[in-house]
């Protein structure tokens, strides 16, 4: 007596499931995708940096024989430890010499194709290692960056044949250059470090941190812990969360119309470029902050104040010590950011041509990006590997920093 | 003069304030060993060290204003100032390498009229070097000895003490006002001397942009000023193409990292997407200038366009939208975590596939989150500066299409102010007006965006 039932997988059933399935797996399979895409990207982007960048740390050097006893160089080992040591051997003539023995060793063509700073280079060895006065030696010096063009396989055709020569004779060699992280600015990508973009990241990161830190953090505790619900508190809240998400250009604006007027004579030094970033990244710690002064729990406090501390002692004595690891998270999270920062620094004037390290907070200073960014407008290819190189140090800097602060996370992470 | 060494100066006579008082409130204690004083001895030492230190940092901020001037007025005054050009920029340029070289910053002169101020400037500097120290001494002192004064058995250090903690706690948290002020100011001041020069209509609704910063001040061309194409070019590269790769890589990665992923999975890919914000903007231009951008006109040569650019307004966006993908995902997740679970597993318990309940109840709920997200993408894409500056180019063109160079506001600003024009020139006071109009519209999306995340977040809890 029972009614048939219709049964329930159909062929028509089956199909809308089927079809449903595979719209499952193509949406599933997209996200997969999309998020491989991004890493892709990622990927391909540190490849070409590190595949040019590596190369940006080599220099073409020439291999010049120099017999210094017979040049007559002497080097008494209380002149080489002075300061001014390098001068004392350019008054020997020790141009003159490594230009005659270039010569010698290498034939006129070539030795038109040392350096012309090459005579610093060999300074420099000489009074790291006295002892090479004593004999013969074979010394690598900086080719001109014409000839490194040539060893590259580009620039001037009519270098080729030499270039090749050289390099077949075993005199022509690309080596690592440890000058790169020692030198500074110059015009010549065979002479280029980034020593001063490095020294103006540091200083100005010092006077970012001695004011975005301190500040950051009193205004997140006073926030957090001691405002009152009122009108002013809302405009300082609203403010904050404002400024972190200003463009950073429009702070270089800022520290141009504000300290520049104030400061004129410090433009482009770190003490400027720091004042400014610091304003940047004053919000991004103060957001940190209050979040890690949240998570302090409540018993903290109604224990200390139960036992008699004052408003003041709780927050110094047991939430701010408990909070600290989150806060310091947040603050190189922060100071990560502003050392990646170029446009303000842009605006402020440190885009000038910096050939000494900068000596002080006030003294003219460029930075890792900035100098990043006026590398990569100079047309010689030599330019290209050494901005890769020069990317290669901010990325390592960078990396160190957010590891840090993935350390201290893990480091002091409290379940409470 | 280093206020560098002020300051060291002030903080050793805090140290010194503090260590004297600490010792005072201790005698206090060995005096009248039946009663307690009022608080423990280190805040004695603190209201003292405080008392020294502030008043004493206050002086030197001061005097690092005045002293320069007084520097300038007592040199000026100096005989061998007599020969000096009366005014404008040579006198200014003689007078700083002056000062150069007598605070040792230089080592030679150029100009025989500056070696002459050398030596009355080393004077002048020497002179208000040794006042600066002086005083600073004296501020220092007069506070110490006035709050050590005060110290008695009853003496409430901790309350004074805390009350001034308080004091610089808030004014701490005025600096996020001030500088929003400081922006607000800088910027409408000299927006306001550029509308003096140009009129904001033609400003504004101008299709033409070409600033001349050699031209005269005075015969600036109105018609030159005309922002429209760095408005289309920036809402081009960074509300249009950046967010067409953005939004849906963005969007997708969330979904997959919050719906799909195993927590493995997740604990990796996470960290990779946020590698890619945390890579400085200055190497996307770089890699975009480099790379993408040369391979879009290789490719769009070789489908037939023979006018490509080697600049594109594509390769900017591309690689800011690539830029941007971590921002939208961490917004998306977090407002896809705000949908109650109960409504997920509701319409998985009615039968619906896991990609039919996110796009028919996930996305739809968490959309309000999701729009503010984007919004912020955008704020952020369009002022987002080095990757346009190194990719997108200079030049000023109403065009739609992607393969054309194109500028926008951020580029003229960068453009504008490194020139060589002078600071009253229109050119350069257009920047201002410029920075003017990127900081309300990037104002305005990021209070939106902030007011609608703040209210979907409460609809739940």
């Amino acid at each position: 007596m029972s009614e048939a039932v219709l049964p329930t997988r159909t062929p028509a059933f089956e199909a809308r499931i089927r079809k449903r399935y595979a719209a499952e797996r193509r949406f599933k399979l997209a996200g997969l995708l999309s998020i491989l895409f991004s890493i892709a990207v990622l990927a391909f982007l540190l490849v070409t940096m590190a595949s040019n960048g590596i190369s940006g740390f080599k220099r073409v050097e020439l291999a010049v024989e120099i017999d210094f006893p017979e040049a007559g160089i002497t080097g008494d080992p209380a002149v080489l430890a002075q300061p001014n040591a390098i001068q004392s051997l350019e008054a020997q003539g020790l141009p003159a010499v490594i230009e005659f023995y270039a010569t010698k060793s290498l034939g006129e063509a070539g030795a038109q194709q040392i350096n012309s700073e090459a005579w610093r280079d060999v300074a420099k060895m000489i009074i790291a290692d006295p002892s090479i006065l004593g004999s013969k030696s074979e010394l690598m010096v900086p080719a001109s960056h014409k000839l490194a063009a040539a060893y590259s396989g580009d620039g001037q055709v009519d270098l080729q044949p030499l270039a090749n020569q050289l390099k077949a004779e075993g005199k022509l060699q690309k080596n690592f250059d440890f000058g790169f992280l020692s030198r500074s600015d110059a015009t010549d990508p065979q002479l280029v470090g980034i020593w001063g973009a490095l020294k103006g990241s540091m200083l100005t990161m010092l006077i970012t941190l001695a004011f975005a830190f301190p500040i950051g953090v009193l205004a997140a505790l006073y926030l957090e812990e001691y405002a009152p619900k009122n009108r002013w508190t809302d405009i300082i809240e609203v403010s904050i969360n404002n400024l972190a998400a200003v463009p950073s250009i429009i702070f270089g604006l800022l520290g141009l119309a504000v300290f520049l007027t104030l400061f004129p004579s410090y433009r482009s030094a770190p003490l400027i470029g720091g004042l400014t970033l610091a304003l940047m990244t004053m919000p991004v710690i103060v957001i940190a902050g209050r979040n890690a002064i949240k998570a302090v729990p409540p018993t903290i406090r109604d224990g200390a104040l139960a036992l008699g501390a004052s408003p003041i002692q709780v927050v110094f004595h047991h939430v701010l010590p408990l909070a600290l690891p989150g806060i310091l998270t947040g603050t190189i999270i922060g100071m990560a950011r502003a050392l990646g920062e170029t446009a303000p620094a842009l605006m402020i004037g440190m885009r000038a041509f910096v050939a000494t390290p900068p000596d002080g907070f006030t003294s003219p200073a460029t930075l890792l990006p900035v100098q990043i960014f006026l590398w990569s407008d100079e047309i010689d290819r030599g330019f290209v590997e050494r901005t890769s190189a020069a990317i290669i140090v901010l990325l390592m800097f960078l990396l160190v920093m957010n590891g840090l602060a993935i350390y201290l996370r893990n480091r002091f992470e409290k379940k409470w | 003069m280093s206020p560098a060494i002020l300051l060291l100066l002030a903080l050793g006579l805090g140290l010194a304030g503090w260590l004297a008082a600490r010792a005072r409130a201790w005698s206090f204690r060995r005096a009248m060993p039946d009663r307690r004083i009022a608080s423990l001895p280190s805040y004695y030492g603190w209201y003292v060290a405080l008392w020294v230190v502030i008043p004493a940092i206050l002086f030197i901020l001061a005097w690092g204003f005045i002293a320069p001037v007084l520097v300038t007025q007592s040199v000026l005054a100096d005989p061998a100032a007599a020969h000096l050009p009366v005014f404008g920029l040579q006198r200014e340029t003689i007078l700083a390498e002056a000062r150069a070289v007598a605070s040792g910053a230089a080592n030679g002169v150029f100009n025989p009229l500056a070696r002459e101020l050398v030596e009355p400037y080393r004077a002048a500097l020497m002179r208000m070097n040794a006042i600066g120290i002086a005083a600073t001494l004296v501020v220092a002192f007069l506070g110490g000895a006035w709050s050590f004064t005060r110290l008695r058995p009853d003496f409430r250090a901790r309350t004074r003490v805390e009350r001034i903690v308080m004091l610089i706690l808030l004014l701490a948290s005025l600096v996020a006002i001030l500088t929003t002020l400081g922006i607000f100011l800088s910027l409408v001041f000299e927006t306001i001397r550029f509308f003096g020069m140009i009129d904001p209509i033609s400003f504004l609704f101008g299709t033409h942009w070409g600033p001349d910063p050699m031209s005269s001040v005075e015969a600036a061309d109105p018609s030159r000023f005309g922002a429209i194409p760095l408005f289309w070019g920036t809402i081009y590269i960074g509300a249009i193409i950046a967010m067409v790769v953005a939004i849906p890589l963005g969007l997708m990665s969330a979904i997959y990292l919050t719906q799909y992923a195993s927590p493995a999975w997740r604990k990796w890919l996470k960290p990779a997407l946020e590698i890619l914000a945390g890579v400085p903007t200055v190497v996307y231009g770089y890699f975009a200038a480099l790379t993408i951008a040369p391979a879009i006109r290789d490719m769009a040569v070789s489908i037939g366009i023979s006018n490509a650019s080697s600049e594109s307004a594509l390769a900017a966006g591309l690689v800011m939208g690539v830029m941007i993908i971590p921002f939208v995902s961490s917004m998306a997740d977090d407002s896809i975590a705000a949908v109650p679970q109960a409504m997920r597993d509701g319409s998985l318990a009615m039968g619906a596939t896991t990609n039919e309940t996110i796009r028919r109840v996930l996305v739809p709920a968490a959309l309000p989150g999701i729009v503010a997200g984007v919004m912020l993408a955008i704020s952020r894409a369009i002022g987002e500066t080095m990757i346009v500056v190194m990719a997108a180019g200079y030049a000023a063109k109403l065009s739609g299409n992607p393969l054309e160079a194109m500028t926008t506001v951020t580029v003229q600003i960068v453009a504008m102010l490194t020139g060589e024009a002078s600071f009253d020139h229109p050119a350069t006071l257009s920047a201002f007006a410029l920075g003017f109009v990127l900081f309300l519209v990037t104002l305005g999306l990021n209070i939106v965006a902030l007011r609608v995340v703040k209210r979907f977040r409460e609809a739940y809890e």
